[in-house]
């Protein structure tokens, strides 16, 4: 178990391994996509709320891409977009379902996860979407290459530009103070004259939104559309942005916390893996340090109070 | 022998000395009013003879006995039994349940519950402060008056020597505090003693037998209650003289609100008044009488059947508290810390959240904008934080309560609406917050100011509207208003 945790202890020679920058950039490679996920679920975890469609969706758009790019062979320039329209689209859908009806954002974005499931099947007719025959677009390969003499992946660097930009909207921008005040007390932004609807509905817009991003990268790094894709993500994104630090009861948090969850998660996973440990124990090491790093940040947080 | 005598308590907290040698005794069947400001020591010495917090020097003794209070189990067993403002009840059981709690009925033999013991018992324990209502009432389904009568008839049940009360009147209303009085006169004879703590000073003169004053962590003095003048008390609380209600005539221009035949059934009906320029109109009524309900409707937050708002002449469509801000309102409402600030946010946060688009050009907000406009109305109001970046949750009631102006200010409003605006706040803040109302208004502002506290609305209103179950019973002008002509129209005789 030891060796598991810390890679140059286990009789192999992998400690080597761990200062190249090689493995570094394979793990960033690796949970950019959950990463990206993570963005949007931290500004809606912010406003109190859940989205639980992220792994779905990103299926869904994954399989959607694929179909315009591979069976309908059009442009880039149309795929993309379109397919980041779709995920925005089932974003505030249940953005309008959480406000308009009072539902819970738990039981509105497991609906759509559900559904996104299905509509993902649906496209491909239970099939994966693959090149087969026809030509595989380049865009799979640009999306999925490296680039600075194969030193960074692009789904890396989106990841991080995703990152970037959502600091700036949480900490610049009028509508990421609307998102704090909402999940800090919702009545009294309300009657501090904020469009609380609005906003919310636009926040998980942003979840579906990245939530296509991370499916057209999915769908580029695997080169085919997969209906199964993103299954459990949503939970592994869940699990960055808390172990980070924001808070689940919402206007506490931001998206640096985020960041270290993403990292956190990224290389337990890959300590444990590149050392051949056992998917079972994996798991179960990966949950007790799940709890482990949430108490370190709560008992730090509450000294410096 | 005293039920309760406490010597030379002291206590500190990083940084700050709470208590600094306090002494407090109490007679059994004596009513003992403990009074202060927030940040005098009243919680902390009351933490301390309930075991929750440990004094550093000091002496307690009950009945006479030195006693060591290690833990609140420790008190309980001593007979200290205190009624916190949170509620301490469980609201999906039963009243019978609740009171007997700790000790249920149990049926001979095998550990079951023995249900009509249990309703008899607590039939006793409700009989006892002159409660009548049935045992078997889910608890949650009693008002917050009702579910404190029971807390008090748990402890009374228990054989509490001393129970302390913290503010137990600032949820109910005037005819609920009577009999949370009348409770205390049935407690005090039979000899329980009672440490009373409370904001509202017109209460300590009805219930009290006698005032302890704390200030800044010291003991200031006992007052027997003849000789206990408000203006005495007040002296003895801050320090200072002090003018609770610092009125100053503004001058009265034009009219700057006018509401015309709001109603909404089973809330109010028919209800028109106006507000001038420079004005503050006072709002009274009891409890339920509709006055929130109606600023509220009036702001766009609740639904209205009709009625017609006009802003300097103009008729405005209110739909929703945006419109009502872009029409020349801003509302200062009832509870502070579920209505009007974010916690969890920064001083400065929460002042500029109504008014955030001055701070932004396309979207990106100037956080040095805010920290200069934030930091000025810090001075202007003398919130005491230590910065604009502080935590609103770190401060006390009275400077929330500013931080919840300070954010209308910004927005510069035609019409000021404040619900119950000095509710639950130590009276510095309060001769404050009265003093800043004066100033807005000489600035033009019209104010409708809602309170339950007569003084207050006599004191502080040039005009006065009385509400009664949802209807204006009566209009007064400043020099006619009598508390009489105020309680007549608002119990609708």
């Amino acid at each position: 178990m030891i060796g598991a945790i810390f890679p140059g202890m286990s009789g192999e020679n992998k400690l080597g391994a761990f200062f190249t920058w090689d493995y570094h950039r394979d793990m960033l490679r690796d949970y950019s996509i959950h990463g990206i996920l993570a963005c949007g679920m931290t500004i809606v975890i912010l406003t109190a709320g859940i989205d639980l469609s992220v792994g779905s969706l990103l299926g869904m758009t994954g399989m959607f891409f694929a179909h315009l790019m591979i069976n309908l062979q059009l442009s880039p320039a149309v795929g993309i977009p379109f397919s980041l329209v779709a995920g925005t689209a089932a974003g505030l859908l249940n953005g309008v379902v959480i406000t308009s009806f009072r539902i819970q954002p738990f039981v509105a974005t497991l609906a759509m996860m559900v559904s996104a499931r299905g509509l993902a099947k649906f496209i491909g007719g239970g099939r994966k979407i693959q090149a087969g025959t026809q030509q595989l677009p380049a865009i799979f390969e640009q999306i999925s290459s490296q680039v600075l003499n194969n030193n960074l992946a692009i789904v890396t660097i989106i990841f991080l530009a995703s990152m970037g930009v959502f600091w700036l909207i949480l900490n610049r921008t009028r509508f990421g103070r609307h998102l704090y005040a909402i999940g800090g007390n919702d009545e009294a932004a309300r009657l501090s004259g904020v469009r609380v609807n609005l906003v919310r509905t636009a926040a998980y817009g942003i979840a579906g939104l990245m939530s296509a991003v991370a499916g057209v990268c999915y769908a580029a790094r695997t080169y085919y559309g997969d209906p199964e894709a993103g299954q459990g993500y949503e939970l592994t994104s869940i699990a960055m942005v808390v172990i980070g630090g924001t808070s689940l009861i919402g206007g506490r948090g931001g998206i640096f916390l985020t960041l270290l969850g993403t990292l956190i998660i990224g290389y337990i996973e890959k300590i444990l893996s590149i050392n051949g440990v056992e998917i079972a124990y994996r798991f179960m090491v990966e949950g007790a340090i799940i709890v482990a790093a949430v108490i370190i940040q709560q008992t730090g947080r509450r000294t410096r109070l | 022998m005293p039920a309760v005598e406490m010597r030379n308590i002291r206590k500190s907290f990083p940084g700050v000395q709470a208590l600094d040698g306090v002494d407090l005794n109490i007679w059994p069947g004596e009513v003992l009013a403990l009074v202060g400001e927030n940040g005098a020591g009243k919680s902390t010495l009351i933490k301390i003879l309930c075991g929750a917090y440990h004094a550093d020097a000091g002496e307690i003794f009950i009945q006479g006995e030195k006693a060591h209070i290690r833990s609140p189990q420790d008190a309980r067993a001593l007979g200290i039994v205190a009624i916190y403002q949170e509620l301490s009840l469980f609201p999906n059981m039963s009243v019978a349940e609740n009171i007997l709690i700790s000790r249920m009925p149990k049926r001979q033999g095998i550990p079951m519950v023995n249900w009509s013991r249990l309703r008899q018992q607590a039939r006793v324990a409700l009989d006892t402060i002159g409660a009548r209502f049935d045992p078997s009432v889910r608890l949650g389904d009693l008002s917050v008056a009702g579910q404190q009568m029971v807390e008090i008839a748990r402890a009374a049940s228990s054989d509490a020597r001393v129970i302390v009360m913290d503010e137990p009147t600032s949820a109910l209303s005037e005819h609920e505090v009577e009999t949370l009085f009348q409770i205390i006169t049935t407690l005090k004879k039979r000899g329980v003693a009672i440490i009373y703590i409370t904001h509202r000073l017109e209460e300590v003169s009805r219930v009290a037998d006698r005032i302890t004053v704390l200030r800044d962590g010291k003991y200031i003095g006992d007052l027997p209650i003849a000789d206990a003048t408000k203006e005495k008390i007040v002296q003895m609380m801050v320090g200072r003289a002090l003018n609770l209600f610092p009125k100053e005539p503004a001058p009265i221009g034009k009219e700057v609100m006018r509401v015309e035949n709001f109603s909404r059934k089973d809330a109010f009906s028919d209800i028109s008044f106006s507000v001038r320029k420079g004005e503050i109109l006072g709002v009274a009524g009891l409890m339920g009488a509709g006055r929130t309900e109606i600023a509220r409707a009036i702001f766009g937050i609740d639904p209205k059947d009709s009625g017609e708002v006009f802003v300097e002449g103009k008729k405005v469509i209110i739909d929703s508290p945006i419109d009502a801000i872009r029409s020349g309102f801003g509302l200062v409402p009832e509870d502070r810390k579920l209505q009007a600030l974010v916690l969890s946010m920064a001083v400065r946060e929460n002042i500029t959240l109504a008014h955030l688009s001055d701070f932004a050009r396309s979207g990106i907000v100037s956080k040095a904008k805010e920290r200069r406009e934030a930091g000025r109305h810090v001075q202007e109001l003398d919130i005491r934080t230590p910065s604009v970046e502080q935590k609103v949750s770190n401060l006390s009631g009275g400077n929330q309560q500013k931080v919840v102006i300070a954010k209308w200010l910004g927005v510069k409003p035609k019409v000021l609406m404040l619900d119950e605006p000095t509710r639950g706040i130590d009276v510095g803040a309060k001769a404050a917050i009265h003093s800043l109302m004066c100033k807005l208004a000489a600035s033009g502002v019209g104010i409708v100011m809602i309170s339950s506290e007569l003084p207050e609305i006599m004191a502080m209103s040039d005009r006065i509207v009385v509400l009664h179950e949802g209807c204006i019973t009566a209009r007064l002008n400043r020099e006619e208003a009598t508390q009489d002509r105020i309680m007549m129209a608002a119990t609708g005789g």
